[in-house]
């Protein structure tokens, strides 16, 4: 466990604004640059960061593994129910128009297409934290 | 569309490219790989495709550099051919 003071201070200046721009990221996605993949990216770099300056421990302390895996499936669980959704709404696989909401056509699309692109994220971030966590750790000890 | 500044950024791209697999040391590589990316990342958003723009940079830049270090730190430092 490294003790720098400097490192641990910026890390924990910089780690809320690289996950706030990954929010941004993600539910930007549809009307501009950006979506699931590249926001989930920028926030697993996010964890990186914190694994780089207060170790492995910690953060397996503060995310569990078991939680690890739940994000990643549960943001696969988003995407396929999504799509399921539309079919049994008469539509084709994530034909959102066809989702019947108190809202016009367009707006249902860009809605549906926001949780899409979250799940996304959140799979993205799942399995890039974990394959980082698997190479990172050793056999007996940290980092 | 500035011809010059494309023509420099692909001759940086070239050089790169070449030095990331020539050099011995791996970790050179990955720095030298890292700026490759870098560089086309700029220039993928000069030719207007800023969504393969921002992912070359947030993907190849940002995570694999971090992954292939963690991969080196786990194995040989140098090159053996």
């Amino acid at each position: 466990m490294r003790e720098d003071v400097v490192i641990r201070t910026v890390c924990r200046a910089m780690i809320p604004f690289i996950q706030l721009f990954a929010l941004y990221v993600i539910l930007h996605g549809s009307s501009s640059a950006g979506g699931g993949f590249q926001g989930g990216v920028i926030f697993a770099s996010a964890f990186i960061l914190y694994v780089i300056a207060f170790g492995i421990m910690e953060v397996r302390r503060r995310m569990h593994e078991k939680v690890v895996v739940a994000l990643s499936s549960l943001g696969l669980y988003i995407y396929a129910g999504i799509g399921i959704l539309c079919i049994l709404f008469g539509a084709g696989f994530l034909g959102y128009s066809a989702i019947p909401l108190p809202v016009s056509a367009a707006e249902t699309r860009g809605l549906m297409m926001e949780f899409v692109e979250i799940g996304i994220g959140l799979t993205v971030m799942a399995v890039m934290t974990s394959i980082f966590m698997d190479i990172s750790v050793k056999e007996g000890g940290e980092d | 569309m500035i011809w010059e500044f494309n023509f420099a950024m692909f001759i940086f791209l070239v050089i790169c490219a070449i030095a990331a697999i020539t050099v011995k040391n791996l970790l050179s590589a990955v720095v030298i790989l890292s700026a490759y990316s870098l560089i086309m990342a700029v220039l993928w958003a000069e030719m207007n495709a800023v969504d393969v723009g921002f992912t070359e940079a947030a993907v190849g830049a940002g995570i694999t550099t971090v992954l292939f270090i963690a991969a080196i730190s786990r194995t040989t430092r140098r090159s053996r051919d």
